[in-house]
This record gives structure tokens, sequence and C-alpha cells, in this order.
């Protein structure tokens, strides 16, 4: 067990758990962060999806130790009021289904826009195609990412 | 004191009105009968927070509509689209409209499951009866303040308005009057040219919960002194414990037990991670248990199932023998397709706190009522003091409609004697879970010099599948000597329902092959069926349980919108079918990428009656062509000695955003009450690509995944 002193949506949390244990296992267990999603522990899925320094990553497999003074956001602090141009797309295009992997989409979509705020379909779909719905809600996961980009 | 007793076995419909705490009307609604009639009145306020809840619909006296929706919710909207059929008949504002998931109540709500597409046909007429019956309270409340008759009254936005006059007033400030009234036992419903909600696109209603990342999924769910927990299963089929070495385990950090229970071994700690890491020092030797079955011994079974001479005839029109040797023509071919799992994105997870004085069961459940009562047998504690909430579930397909995972939770803590959530892993569901059975298909059509279809014969062989046929399905009816049967075997690989069941596979050979029989007789594939319908219509054979003019007409709107025949560069294929009482007609559109053919567009033409919500109903196509498509081009779960090969997403694969084709959805509209929609629109799109491919390149995809047919293994990039 070690401390590690974590910045996550702003705010510094401190955290007293194994070296090893994925950023994932940090937010729900222990920090009450669920938005976070587990669907396969292996990187595969994209439902654990969230921002470290801006950047998308897997945190299913992101050990707690390798994120030192890195800021992480997750879906909770993508925006404070839920109006991230993604969320609000998200909603206007009625996106979810079971809803499930929404938030991994979500983040990978917010990182996607910020490097590429005006992409192509197919960019769109080389940038979210790492993240699985299994509702298959493709077509309006591609439609709201568009939309964002619109909106930014 | 209740005017009609609230009796399930009376099997009669009843509203009940009481003043809420607060101020309020209330109704309550049962979900007995189909009929919704014959309301009566709680006349005396006895209310609780506990019949709040369970009721169905209550007006407060600000304005707040809240609706209650007793049905699992897991992506196919129901929590949407049941309290738009109230407010619809209500004349609510619907942004003033909340929606809460009911807890488990077989007293209050019937059906309260999510399978077989069944929860809108079956709800949607006591559902507006609610509604309407409410309306004509408030109605005639205003008209009894305004002193006017009440057909000089109409409703609009939680409104009822005089019309002459134009004087309005508040659903919230009409409750209390309203609450005091007698229940009209017959009200009005609207004509459906005068829907304002049903039939119009309305948004998820949960989507500012699930945009914004609040728990609401059964894995989200915490309780403060709950411990964590896995099972480590065996990891083959038909194998069990022969050992448990569990002190490495048990010395891990956050472990607070190691128990082992039938054959289970479960780890329990603080935490998931913990768990997860005390689960790999974890040592387990199984033994055999019953037979080990890999996927090659399936095949070879496969081939001495269709030899049998012992099936079990489902159907039997005319006299085939006789209709084969006569034939001009014989085709004869056989489609395969493999187990696959279910995925659910949501992992299984069940919380179980088993108290000296009851159980609390909370978490993600197809069906929360045979989830409650199998936990009741196996505790022996009675179903009333056992309760169940249902979380919102992370997808289902009919993964939940099993309740191992909740029956584990139970025994659990019952065991060790604490509040506990288990958990599954990916690779725990993946491989140990319940699978769509694997299947295989024997097809032979006789035709005439004509080429009329004289013969049809239909053998289905399966994995533990039960009837892997639907005899009384299209073709039946349309053929004069037709002869249909089944053989299965029984295996220790666990399988279950699973989106559409049987018809998920079924509807692919079958719609392959009468594209293959449709070209044996020269004609074209739309062309023929049209004839069969037109055949079953004038002179049917034998029972035919599908309506031939809602079929018909799918067709033919499929085809129409589809430009089906007209179009250059890209080769269609046809496809249609009946399941869950709705019809769904698809044209794929194929293109020649060098040599490898590529999906580009299917249209789908859906009867499934009145369309509640036009958002919900589009994702449920659209999400259910892309399951459609996914599973024939890539799912596939094979066994080596009784274990699964696939584990995980790396192994195996699911449908993404790259590989899916445009797709133009459209709705008949023809006004008949709903028939479903979670699952018929998923059917059809097997053989509606496979169609197509065959159009394109001359190959017919004779067993799924296709991308495992010669076709596709001997190019990249697939």
């Amino acid at each position: 067990m070690a401390t590690f002193n974590l910045n996550i949506n702003g705010k510094q949390h401190r955290v007293d758990v194994a070296e090893d244990t994925p950023l994932l296992w940090v937010l729900r267990d222990h920090l009450g962060l669920v938005g976070t999603k587990f669907g396969c522990g292996i990187a595969e899925c994209g439902a654990c999806t969230v921002h470290l320094d801006g950047e998308a990553i897997k945190s299913c497999v992101y050990a707690v130790s390798d994120i030192k003074s890195a800021k992480i956001t997750t879906i909770e602090g993508l925006s404070e009021k839920g109006d991230h141009p993604v969320q609000i797309a998200w909603d206007e295009v009625d996106v979810p289904q079971c809803g499930y992997c929404q938030s991994g989409q979500m983040m990978t979509a917010a990182a996607f826009l910020k490097q590429k705020p005006k992409p192509t379909m197919q960019e769109i779909a080389d940038a979210m195609h790492g993240n699985i719905c299994r509702c298959g809600a493709y077509h309006r996961i591609r439609e709201a990412v568009k939309s964002a980009s619109e909106k930014i | 004191m209740y005017m009609t007793t609230l009796n399930k076995s009376s099997r009669r419909d009843f509203l009940k009105i009481t003043s809420m705490t607060g101020g309020g009307l209330l109704l309550g609604f049962s979900w007995f009968t189909t009929e919704a009639q014959t309301p009566a009145i709680l006349t005396e306020a006895n209310f609780a927070g506990e019949l709040g809840v369970n009721s169905y619909l209550s007006i407060a006296t600000d304005g707040t509509i809240t609706i209650f929706s007793p049905n699992p919710e897991l992506g196919q909207n129901i929590m949407t689209s049941f309290p738009m059929i109230v407010a619809e008949e209500l004349d609510a504002d619907w942004n003033k409209v909340k929606v809460i998931q009911a807890r488990l109540d077989t007293v209050k709500f019937d059906r309260q499951l999510t399978g077989g597409s069944g929860a809108i046909p079956h709800s949607y007429k006591r559902l507006r009866v609610a509604g309407a019956t409410a309306r004509s309270l408030l109605v005639t409340a205003a008209a009894n303040k305004w002193n006017v008759p009440a057909t000089e009254c109409t409703t609009g936005d939680s409104f009822v308005i005089h019309t002459k006059t134009g004087k309005k007033l508040a659903y919230g400030d009409l409750v209390e009057d309203a609450s005091k009234l007698t229940v009209p036992t017959d009200v009005p419903l609207k004509n459906r040219k005068d829907f304002k909600i049903i039939g119009k696109p309305i948004r998820n209603i949960e989507n500012k919960k699930i945009i914004t990342g609040k728990g609401i999924f059964g894995l989200d769910f915490y309780r403060p002194g709950m411990v964590f927990a896995m099972i480590q299963r065996p990891p083959a089929f038909g194998t069990k414990i022969k050992s448990v070495d569990s002190a490495a385990a048990k010395s891990m950090p956050g472990i607070t037990d190691v128990v082992t229970f039938k054959n289970n071994v479960a780890i329990v700690g603080n935490s998931t991670w913990e768990i997860m890491k005390a689960r790999k020092v974890l040592k387990v030797e199984y033994e055999k248990d019953g037979n080990i079955e890999s996927t090659s011994d399936h095949d070879q079974l496969f081939t001495s199932l269709l030899n049998s001479d012992k099936p079990n005839v489902r159907r039997k029109d005319g006299d085939v023998d006789t209709a084969f040797k006569n034939a001009d023509k014989i085709i004869k071919s056989e489609f395969q397709c493999p187990f696959v799992p279910h995925n659910p994105m949501e992992p299984m997870n069940f919380f179980a706190h088993v108290r000296p004085d009851g159980i609390e069961l909370v978490g993600p459940t197809q069906t929360p009522a045979s989830a409650r009562e199998a936990v009741s047998k196996l505790l022996n504690v009675p179903e009333d003091k056992i309760t169940v909430d249902i979380t919102r579930l992370g997808g289902g397909f009919g993964r939940r409609l099993k309740y191992d995972y909740v029956l584990e939770a139970a025994e659990l803590s019952s065991i060790i004697k604490k509040p506990v959530k288990l958990i599954w892993s990916r690779e725990d569901d993946m491989m140990g879970g319940s699978y769509r059975p694997a299947v295989r298909y024997r097809f032979e059509a006789a035709l005439d010099k004509q080429g009329n279809m004289i013969g049809y014969k239909l053998r289905g062989v399966g994995i533990n599948l039960g009837n892997p046929v639907r005899e009384d399905n299209f073709p039946s009816g349309a053929v004069d000597n037709l002869l249909i049967d089944s053989l299965e075997h029984t295996s220790p690989i666990t399988t279950g329902a699973w989106r559409a069941p049987v018809t998920n596979f079924l509807a692919y050979a079958e719609q392959s092959f009468i594209d293959e029989v449709a070209i044996a007789a020269g004609k074209d594939p739309v062309q023929f069926r049209l004839d069969l319908l037109q055949k079953a219509k004038a002179k049917p054979v034998g029972a035919i349980k599908y309506d031939i003019g809602r079929m018909e007409t799918v067709i033919k709107q499929a085809a129409e919108k589809s430009g089906w025949g007209k179009k250059s560069g890209v080769s269609q294929g046809f496809s249609v079918y009946f399941s869950h009482a709705s019809y769904v007609a698809q044209v794929c559109e194929v293109v020649m990428n060098g040599k490898a053919p590529v999906v580009k567009k299917i249209y789908a033409v859906s009867d499934c009656g009145e369309v509640i919500n036009k958002s919900g109903a589009l994702q449920q196509v659209m999400g259910a062509i892309v399951d459609g498509m996914g599973h024939a081009m890539y799912g596939k779960l094979s066994f080596k000695n009784g274990a699964s090969e696939q584990a995980n997403f790396d192994t195996y694969r699911l449908i993404r955003m790259k590989e899916i084709p445009d797709i133009e959805a459209y709705f008949v509209d023809n006004g008949i009450d709903p028939t479903g929609l979670g699952e018929p629109a998923l059917p059809p799109t097997g053989g509606a690509i496979a169609n197509a491919i065959f159009k394109a390149t001359g190959q017919r995809l004779r067993n799924q995944p296709f991308i495992e047919e010669p076709l596709f293994k001997t190019m990249k990039g697939f």
C-alpha cells in the first residue's frame, strides 16, 4: 500500500492503495466516481476512458503509480453543469440506449475534438473505433461527435 | 379501505385514488388483464411511502407528474416510452413528467420483466386507460369548479381549458378536487390522429444522468460496509472442483474471506482490485464431471443428427416424399451458426444482503420476479421478506433473463453474513455464461417445371436448443407438401435466450435458402416471396400463424424504398422475417472493393404497429441491424475440451464503428396496436447481407461467422 495524491476533476484526492491498482478502480471503489465504467479490463472496449492531461487513456490498465502529478478528468468533471458540447450533442442526438458505454464514448470524443476540432466523418469513425457500443448506437455516436464539433 | 380487494387471483384491474401526503392525486394502476377496465376507488387515505412507490401515476399539487416504470430498462427505452403513453392520454406537459423505476412488486405490477419484445404490446391499452382516466377526473373537477359541462372543456400541456371562455386551470390546482370524485369506468381513448406525444421522437428520459456519469447501473451501487466478491468457476464445461488451496489468496491484502460453495470459490475483500489480485494466486484443481466437448465434436454430431431417423416432427403438410419424387429440380442446402455470448457491456453483478429478518437484492436483472422466487427457494426465505431493486441494465440481450449471478450473490451473503456485491469479469461472462446455442439446418426444396415450390423440408439440429425451428412461420402455409422436424443434443455447455431467440439464426438460414430457391426457379427473389404469400392467401395449407397482408406490405415497401432491381453499381439482397408479432423486411446493398464485398447500406421497413417513440424505435431498428450484422459477420465462440477459446474482446470480435453500413429505416403506418420492436429487426439482417454478397460474388455464405467463410478467409483486412 502506498499513498497517492491525485488531481482529479480539479480537486486533490488522497488515496491509500496498492501501487498497481488501475485508475479505474481507484475512481470507482475509493473515490465514488462511478461514471467511469468497467467493461473488459484489458483496454479493448473503451468504457473506462478518462483524460490524463487532456489525452484519452484507458483507465482499466493505467496503474495509479504512473499518474504522478498528471491531471485526470472523468465524465463527472467534463463540465460543471453537464453542458460540454459533447454532452449537449449526446442529448440532442439522443445517443444513449443502455447508456453503459457512453461515458467512455464521450471522453474519447471530447479528447479527439480538442485535437481535431473539425473532423470528417471518416476521421470520427477512426477515432471512435476503439470504443465498443454493444447496443450498436454507432450511427448516432458518429452524428453526435459531428454535431459537437459544430458547437465547439 | 379498498372498495375492491387488491387480489391477484381475481385478475381484475383497478384504479385507486387518494390524497397524497402534502396534497395530490394518486392513481394506482394494476397490470393484470388486458382489458384494463373496472376501476375502483381507494376511499380512505391510508398512504405511506411504500404505496406511493408501488403505484403507477401521481400528480402533485405543484403540477409534477410522476410515473413509475415497472419493467427493467436495458436500452429498449421502456422508461421513456411507457410514460409517453400515459402522458399522451393524460395530455400532460412532457417536460413536467418525472419517471421513477419501480422496485419489484408482483402484487401491483404484472409482467415486470424485459424479454420477448413484449412490454409495450402487453401494456399499451392499460397505460392509455390510466392516463385517460386521470384526465377525465381532472376535467370533471375543473368543470365543476367553473360550473360548466365537462364537454365544453379540453386539455393540453397539463391544463384543463374551458374552450368558450379560454379559462385555464393547471392540473396541480385540480388534484385535491379530483381526488374526491368517483372514478369513471369507461373513459374514451384518443383518436390516433390527435396524438401529440405517441409517435414523436422523444429523447431518453435518463439522458441527463447518463451523459453526466451518474451511478445508475448495478455495478455503480455501493453500500457502506459492503464487501466485494468474485467467483472462480470451473474453466471448462463438464468439470467440477477436485481441490482448493486458498492459503495464498487468503493472505493477500484486503481479503476477508475465501469460501467454497457448490462449484464456486468466492474471493471476498475490501475492493475490486484486491479480489482480482488474490484470485490470481488462488489454486483450484478440477476433475471431469460430464461430457467434455469441443467444437470439432459438435460438427460431427450435427452430421449424425441430420441423418438420424428419429426426429421430432414439428409440422407435416401433404406428402413430401411424392413431391420430391416428382420434382423437376431439387435444391438442398445446409447452414450452421456457432455459439455466441451475449456480452452486455455491463458485466454480471448483483448486490445481496441476507439479514436475519430478510433479504435485500439490488442490481441489473431482466427477470426480477423469477430471481426472487429462486432466491426464496434456495435460502428458504419467504418471498415477502425479499426486496428486489432494479437498477438500469448496461445491456441484456437475454443474458440477464438468467439469474445465476443473483443466486450466487445471495448464497454468498448468507454464508459470509455480510452485504456483498458480486462482480463477474468479462472473462467470467464469456467463458462461463449462457450462450446462443449452436445450430445446423438442412433445407430441401422441390420445384416443378414452372418453378413452383411443390415441396419443402427443413431439419434443425441444435445443442441445448429445444425447438430450433419455427414450424408455423413462412413459408409454411404456402407449400402443399412440407415437413419440418428437429433433433437436439444435450450438452454441459449452458445456453440461453439470446436477442430474438432461434430466429436470430433461423431467419438467416431460411432467407438465404429462399433466395437460393428463387434463383434456381429463375424468379426474382422478391416476386418469389410475394407469389408464395399469394398462394398462402388463395389456397392456405394447414395453420398460418403470421399475417400475410402485413408481410406483403413490408416486402413491397422495402422493395420500393430501396429501388429493388433498378440500381446499377450495387448488388442487392432481400430478406423478410416475422418474429415477436412484428414484420421486418430488409434490403442490403453490397459494393465490391477489389475482390472484397463491402456492406454499404441496409434498408429496413418495419411493421411493429403503432410506433410509440420515433427516436427510440429508430434506435431499436438500427441497433438490431448493427447487432445482427456484427454477429453474422464476426461472432463465434468455439470450444476446446469444454472451455471456450475466446475470453475477452481481444479474441472475441464485436462490430465497431468503421464496419457499420448506412441504414435507412422506415415504419409502416397502419395504426395497429403495437406488436413489439426490441428484437424483430435483428433476424432479417444476416440473410439480407448473405444474399447481397451472393449477388455480388456468386458465393453463398453457408456458415456464420461470415469472415471465416472461404470468400473472406483468403482476404486480408477482415
